[in-house]
């Protein structure tokens, strides 16, 4: 049985200008221990989605499932979804100095989080605390945990969020960008501790980012998003190795080559702009942009369909199989 | 210090190709920590950039890569001159301009322009985009009004901008057209050198990959030399032909781009690529990661001798108590005690 199943997830914002649609039919699954990774680019919903799973989409209009061990979370009453989340379902987010308070003490906010799910004594409280800084890398945590956000740096605050995160052992841990404001060095580190932490405390992971990098050696499943739907879904060898999408091309392409004989040939970029969410276009939200765009793609949405092999790698494109194939081995993989 | 070859081979022959166009000798800037409202008393100095030496070739893309605080900002600002040098002299084709004023700064900076990294700060958001680009036509009192519209128009066009836009304002524009906005507008006075300071980092990968293609075509076009400032490594390694690795102030490495990822020599540029995440899940397993321990010390009180000792896997007696100096080995400079013998 899954650990949380996502479906036909939609999140709706209505403003001014028209109706946002920033998640427009997202389905997925988690397992116990798995890390599904989900990479997209700003306005491709995918920080939305998850938001929206834990009641935190303010202002959204959410509809679709969350099953969360068959408990469906998007129906759920404000005081049980309080009782998930944090210590069931815990989060982190890109920019660990806006998601500290500056007023309280770093150790003070953890304690806040344990009590605030476990009725145990401030004392016991925390010592966990200073017990969770020293196991995500907080030099002398007992001293550290009376400090303020801002005597932190970069990299420690994010440590600090992950000790909080993970202070009530959740079942899922939803990892927002967490490495985004940081230095490389710094995001090895992190990314280093959140693998070693899923290891030991066996937490299943939604990993969000835009850097199919970050993903690249601790995804188990990646789910590419485009325009507020999944563009393609596969296990991670399949997208990096045999993709089946041209978006997922697109952006594949975008980045510099990782091979030492390509690194200087031109960029091939995705042309135009990321669609607008309140007037989308037509058909296929990536027609606009796709250099293989055929007469069927600006009139029907295409469906995530199985994209041959396994049954696990779904893609949404109108382009044969065949067709796919062929493009992916000659014209994309030979520039990477 | 060897002059490198450059990039493109249909640089302009002027009788200034020999000689570097821009030279840092010994620049340091230092930022002083005052304490006290009326009588200030400088406590400490943030040593931002503390002795770098460096030239630059026309025609060529120096890369400047480094950690947070490493001071690659700041030194873009110091060769722009946005920022007076505490230490040190810059030269630009020969002549010393660390202390220029006046008429003759602004002629420099008819020279030298620069862009920024955050497309959505760097553009007046009350000002029309035409009023923007043509900013740099009034304050240099170049052509008359229409003139300057045409000028505008042309360069919007060069840049990939719609010239019907002219009357926009910066709002009404995505992050990749912003930053256009702002290449345009470095343009605008025909530079001969274009200080980057992140120019990519703050867009969406798609869009990153169209400027970068932009500014290489414009170098091409224009006989641009570029310092391209920038914490994304993969995007360095592509538009760079040098590279200097900055850490704490001071270069540790410098080197042709291909050599430098090829094969690294100082351990924290080691670290520092083996850090970069790649986009392969095959390539990303095999790689042996470095990881560095801690976090960078504070530039108010730097660690002796070697800045990155502290941080090193690979730390000698001598690191602590002696500064390294950079010095040619492999091909390269690099300031490491380990390749003292090497040289």
């Amino acid at each position: 049985m899954a650990l949380l199943e996502v479906k036909d997830l939609r999140v709706e914002f209505h403003t001014d200008d028209g109706i946002v649609k920033a998640v427009d039919g997202v389905d997925f699954v988690l397992d116990r221990g798995e890390t599904l990774g989900i990479v997209g680019e700003s306005g491709s919903g995918k920080s939305v989605s998850c938001l929206s799973i834990l009641g935190l989409a303010r202002g959204g209009k959410v509809s679709g499932e969350a099953l969360f061990q068959d408990r469906d979370l998007l129906k759920m009453h404000s005081d049980e979804m309080r009782a998930i989340r944090g210590k069931q379902i815990a989060m982190i987010f890109q920019d660990p100095l806006s998601s500290l308070h500056p007023y309280y003490k770093v150790g003070a906010q953890i304690v806040e989080a344990i009590q605030a799910h476990e009725k145990i004594p401030k004392k016991d409280a925390h010592k966990r605390a200073v017990e969770l800084l020293g196991l995500v890398g907080i030099p002398r945590p007992e001293r550290r945990v009376d400090d303020y956000p801002h005597q932190f740096s970069g990299g420690m605050r994010q440590r600090a969020m992950i000790a909080m995160a993970l202070s009530l052992d959740p079942a899922v841990l939803i990892a927002d960008e967490p490495t985004t404001a940081l230095d490389v060095t710094v995001q090895a580190q992190i990314l280093d501790l959140i693998e070693r932490l899923q290891e030991e405390f066996g937490t299943a992971i939604i990993m969000i980012t835009h850097d199919l990098g970050v993903v690249a050696d601790m995804a188990d499943t990646v789910l590419v998003m485009y325009g507020g739907r999944p563009a393609e879904v596969a296990d991670r060898r399949t997208v990096y190795y045999s993709p089946h999408h041209p978006y997922t091309w697109g952006l594949l392409q975008s980045i510099p080559s990782v091979g030492a004989e390509h690194t200087n040939d031109r960029l091939r970029p995705i042309k135009g702009l990321p669609p607008s969410l309140i007037h989308p276009p037509s058909g296929c939200k990536f027609h606009p942009r796709c250099p293989y765009v055929m007469d069927v793609c600006t009139k029907e949405e295409p469906q995530l369909l199985p994209a041959g092999g396994n049954g696990a790698h779904l893609s949404a494109c109108h382009l044969s199989l065949e067709e796919k194939q062929r493009i992916w081995q000659q014209e994309v993989a030979p520039t990477r | 210090m060897s002059v490198n070859e450059t990039k493109s081979a249909a640089a302009p022959e002027t009788e200034g190709d020999r000689q570097p166009l821009l030279r840092l000798t010994g620049i340091k800037k230092h930022f002083p920590i005052t304490q006290g409202i009326i009588f200030q008393r400088e406590v400490g100095r943030v040593h931002a950039v503390d002795g770098v030496d460096l030239e630059v070739s026309p025609g060529e893309t120096l890369g400047v890569v480094g950690e947070t605080g490493c001071g690659k900002s700041t030194l873009g600002r110091l060769i722009c001159r946005l920022l007076p040098v505490t230490e040190g002299t810059v030269e630009f084709e020969g002549r010393d301009i660390t202390n220029i004023k006046g008429k003759e700064l602004r002629r420099f900076r008819r020279q030298v322009q620069m862009i920024f990294q955050d497309p959505y700060s760097s553009l007046n958001p009350r000002k029309r985009i035409g009023t923007i680009i043509g900013d740099p036509f009034q304050i240099h009192g170049i052509g008359d009004g229409r003139q300057r519209k045409l000028r505008v128009q042309e360069l919007m066009e060069v840049v990939g901008l719609n010239p019907e836009h002219y009357n926009r304002f910066p709002a009404e524009f995505s992050g990749g057209q912003r930053q256009r906005i702002g290449v345009a507008r470095a343009l605008a006075l025909r530079p001969r050198l274009i200080v980057c300071d992140e120019p990519v980092s703050a867009l969406d990968v798609s869009i990153q990959a169209q400027v970068i293609n932009l500014l290489e075509d414009l170098q091409s076009e224009f006989h641009l030399t570029y310092i391209f400032i920038a914490h994304d490594l993969s995007v360095v390694r592509h538009v760079s032909d040098r590279v200097a690795v900055m850490y704490l102030g001071k270069v540790v490495e410098l080197s042709d781009a291909k050599r430098l990822y090829a094969e690294p020599k100082h351990p924290y540029t080691g670290a520092l690529l083996s850090a970069v995440p790649v986009a392969d899940p095959d390539l990303a397993a095999k790689r042996e990661r470095v990881i560095l321990y801690g976090d960078v010390p504070s530039p108010i009180d730097p660690p002796s001798g070697c800045r990155f000792h502290p941080r090193c896997p690979h730390v000698l007696p001598r690191c602590a108590p002696e500064v390294p100096h950079l010095q040619s080995a492999f091909g390269r400079e690099v300031a490491c005690h380990l390749y003292d013998t090497a040289r």
